[in-house]
């Protein structure tokens, strides 16, 4: 794997800025016509709780090689030229960022197609574990819709 | 020596997050989870009643999975990363 791959998926601490993330995308192929961003941020009201803080924890190594099957199954089975999978851990307040997904591909409709199947696969097959704090405590998310 | 690690919610259940055990092996994670269940009898049900996720070196395993010295077994509650 080269590094430039490897770069394309992330789990950090730090934030991301989304500008630079699409404009590095956008240097893959002098071909792309469309790209498909899926962000996801903390939202405060949770199961009709107030959240004051969000906490992410994932299990090194294996979070990673999940995100890069997720590219790699993403590029081949949808038809897009590329995908990059950031996902932040550790706190994270109100409004910040948590994921972003970037497909990019010739034409709009596989990189909506290949975003909406990334995100939901990311839920269910990546080791990602969500812990809300609300006025009644701590809580660690366990449904994966 | 076998590594075990837990996560999230199971780290308090299992009242740590990752331990080291010299036990003899080959074994099943079945097995296994007779010896978890000595020190933390509530994740020993949880392994059987398969109430949670487990993997063997990073790749997702069962009860039946078969363990040898050296690998490292998690133990993962269902997953919530990513947003609704």
């Amino acid at each position: 794997m080269s590094t430039t791959t490897f770069s394309k998926v992330r789990i950090q601490l730090e934030d991301f800025s989304v500008t630079d993330e699409i404009e590095a995308m956008k240097k893959v192929s002098r071909n792309i016509g469309g790209i498909t961003t899926f962000l996801g941020t903390g939202r405060e009201l949770s199961k009709g709780e107030n959240i004051s803080k969000l906490n992410f924890e994932h299990y090194p190594k294996m979070a990673e090689k999940k995100l890069e099957e997720i590219r790699e199954k993403a590029i081949k089975d949808y038809g897009i030229i590329d995908m990059s999978i950031i996902h932040r851990i550790g706190p994270i307040d109100i409004g910040e960022n948590i994921v972003l997904i970037v497909a990019v591909g010739e034409h709009r409709k596989e990189t909506f197609v290949a975003c909406e199947w990334a995100i939901a696969e990311l839920k269910r097959t990546t080791p990602i574990w969500k812990r809300e704090t609300t006025t009644s405590g701590e809580v660690w998310v366990q449904d994966t819709p | 020596m076998i590594t075990l690690k837990y996560f999230a919610s199971l780290k308090a259940i299992a009242e740590k997050e990752e331990e080291r055990l010299d036990i003899e092996n080959p074994i099943t994670i079945d097995q296994l989870s007779d010896i978890i269940s000595k020190t933390a009898p509530k994740m020993g049900i949880m392994i059987r009643e398969k109430k949670v996720l487990i993997s063997v070196n990073q790749e997702m395993a069962s009860v039946e999975t078969i363990i040898y010295d050296g690998d490292e077994v998690a133990f993962l509650p269902p997953f919530s990363g990513g947003t609704k």
